[in-house]
């Protein structure tokens, strides 16, 4: 994927790190870190042989890596775990929800709702169990959509992050069951919603059921917001279809992930209709702000901050200066300058609370899924 | 359903929702009601002619009315986009549904479309933003909306003119997902599947009414059946039908109270795909 000139330079994260080589951890640590504990989280720290990246790990055989599609450089995967699945050139590796919501929420913050419901095949179509049989062997969850509630940085909330893992996030009767299920409950416990949208569109296996569903969530998230509650979307790569003409467009703000590809109808199916190529940036989310459609477009690296940043302020209360507030005058990303996470340029190291991609588990969710074919069941 | 449409296939169904002659939207609005003054532009950006939209009366009582027209003819069909809504034939209806929310006006929509329009200034504009805004608008109006199938219902594009509180069809107007030509070429790989995809997607309005996605269903004179139109069904006959039913179905909701109506709106939805 192209990043159309967003990021003026788009230099790798890993040559960059190699002609500045200067010991990380040597730097001192600012003073009011460690005065305001459980102010905004720092993004973990990548470590500095990581960083090194072409040297292999010395104990450890050959590595898994991945190709970023951007600047096809390879990068192990234990250095993309450590740098929320971002590519030093910008690019943003599609992650799986837990990944997401352990990158996101705080620690041992989220609990769960809805995760028993599964999909059946409803209308009888053929060949559907297989493939939600192949979706839920190649993810490991039980369907499209993980729900929940989390706290980001103390401020609790509902949400939701679908799976591109999963059918390619594709919304069936039970994905849509459950982001009304989410909606309703946080109506009824007067929740804000934070929803991370990533859907091929409607399953069209689902047929007439799954379009229903786009007129299902509409009217929950319709509830939540006449009832003064604040909706956030993250619209993160690729979101598409019905899913585009419903909830995820639907926010009060609508957040999206650099160069997510954004859309309601297809690019191909487009190209075939009007037989002509698309221009470059067509539908990414840097073409959508151009146009309107999103508010802000948020790094992964950022958006824990500024997401906390704007449930505090929809919270109803008032917003008290956090170590956060102060250091930055405004949240207006300069999207070159930002190409690089922000502890790369300072050249300091900030304690995580968290660590990015630790879980074994996790980095199999993003292993297995990167894999899959994720074209699949991909719909509208 | 009549004896002689008994034999017919989903794909045969959905040949009849496309076929050349069909009545669209344009000649339902003026049989049906009187009095129709078509209502222009969405105040953002344009005209869609893909939407026909304005104010007419129901009998003795004055409603919104809008249809996605196709048209009828090569010059009229261009003319009309081919019944494909931009985002601005959209944000019109939306237009239209709020100012007869103002005037407690009830809504009647008529849809017939391939599927919204594909392209680059519908994606520029935001296509799937205007059918979000609508489905979610629609479902908090605050006034009666019945929604009609007369001809193709495809996807989003329709649904943005159907959330509505009753969804009548035609006998052969067809509501679907995806057409069943992308279907089967999407899952299948192969074009020729389309019949079978037809069948799967449920996509009939018998099929419709038994999953409850619609709750109506109008017989309608079919080209080259004679019987029926001795029977007295002729195109005529369909829009008295029609225009009866709407009369009694919007007098006994004009009685309920608002809230009330959006939660049976609410709930008619609610129910696809609810789990215990």
């Amino acid at each position: 994927m192209k990043l159309n000139g967003i990021f003026k330079k788009p230099k790798n994260e890993l040559e960059h790190q190699g002609r500045k080589p200067k010991a990380i951890g040597g730097v001192k640590k600012k003073p009011q870190e460690k005065e305001l504990p459980g102010r905004f989280q720092k993004t973990p720290e990548i470590s500095e042989e990581n960083r090194q990246g072409q040297e292999p790990q010395k104990e450890k055989p050959r590595e898994a890596v991945r190709v970023c599609p951007a600047c096809k450089k390879e990068i192990p995967l234990s250095v993309l775990s450590r740098s929320y699945y971002v590519c030093g050139c910008g690019h943003h590796f599609r992650v799986g929800p837990r990944t997401r919501i352990r990158m996101l929420a705080d620690r041992d913050s989220f609990q769960e709702l809805f995760s028993q419901l599964e999909s059946e095949n409803i209308l009888e179509f053929e060949g559907y169990e297989e493939k939600l049989e192949q979706a839920r062997a190649a993810s490991g969850e039980k369907e499209g959509v993980v729900c929940g509630t989390a706290e980001i940085n103390g401020k609790k909330c509902a949400l939701f992050v679908m799976n591109s893992f999963f059918m390619m996030g594709s919304m069936g009767t039970v994905v849509g069951e459950k982001i009304t299920r989410l909606f309703e409950y946080a109506l009824e416990h007067r929740l804000p919603v934070v929803g991370f949208t990533v859907s091929g569109g409607a399953r069209m296996q689902e047929g007439i059921l799954s379009l229903m569903q786009m007129a299902k969530t509409s009217g929950a998230v319709k509830r939540h917001s006449q009832a003064g509650l604040f909706y956030l979307t993250v619209l993160t790569d690729p979101t598409t279809g019905g899913v585009t003409a419903s909830f995820a467009m639907e926010g009060d703000i609508i957040m999206a992930e650099p160069g997510a590809t954004v859309g309601f109808a297809g690019a191909r199916v487009i190209e075939q209709t009007i037989r002509k190529k698309l221009p470059e940036g067509f539908q990414k989310a840097e073409f959508l702000l151009e146009h309107g459609f999103v508010d802000l477009i948020t790094p992964r690296a950022y958006q824990r901050r500024v997401i906390a940043l704007l449930l505090a302020m929809h919270s109803g209360q008032m917003v008290f200066a956090s170590d956060e507030v102060e250091q930055r005058r405004s949240y207006e990303i300069d999207l070159a300058r930002e190409a690089r996470p922000e502890r790369e340029r300072n050249g300091e190291k900030e304690p995580g609370n968290f660590s990015c991609g630790s879980d074994e588990n996790e980095d199999e969710e993003n292993r297995k899924g990167m894999d899959t074919n994720q074209e699949e069941g991909a719909v509208i | 359903m009549s004896k002689g449409a008994d034999f017919l296939s989903a794909y045969d169904r959905v040949r009849l929702a496309r076929a050349k002659g069909r009545p669209t939207a344009k000649s339902y609005i003026h049989q049906i009601f009187s009095g129709f003054i078509q209502l222009h532009g969405d105040r953002r950006f344009g005209d869609d002619p893909a939407v026909i939209g304005g104010v007419a009366v129901l009998k003795h009582m004055p409603v919104t009315v809008i249809g996605i027209e196709r048209g009828t003819d090569t010059k009229s069909k261009l003319a009309h986009h081919f019944g494909s809504p931009n985002p601005e034939g959209y944000r019109k209806a939306l237009r239209l549904m709020k100012q007869a929310e103002k005037f407690k006006r009830p809504v009647i929509c008529f849809v017939d479309t391939a599927g919204a329009y594909c392209g680059i200034g519908a994606e520029e504009r935001g296509q799937g933003q205007a059918i979000a805004e609508n489905i979610m608008e629609m479902m908090g109006l605050r006034t009666q909306i019945i929604s009609i199938f007369i001809g193709e219902g495809g996807s989003g594009g329709a649904l943005a003119l159907a959330a509505a509180d009753q969804v009548w069809m035609l006998e052969n107007a067809i509501y679907s997902v995806i057409s069943p030509e992308g279907c089967a070429s999407i899952l299948w790989k192969d074009a020729k599947q389309v019949e079978a995809a037809a069948e799967n997607l449920k996509l009939t309005a018998e099929d419709l009414l038994a999953l409850g996605v619609a709750d109506r269903i109008f017989q309608e004179p079919v080209p080259g059946e004679k019987g029926r139109r001795e029977e007295g069904l002729d195109f005529e006959y369909l829009c008295d039908s029609i225009r009866e039913a709407l009369w009694e179905s919007l007098s006994v909701s004009r009685k309920l109270d608002m809230q009330t109506l959006l939660e049976l709106r609410y709930e008619r939805f609610r129910r696809f795909g609810k789990r215990p």
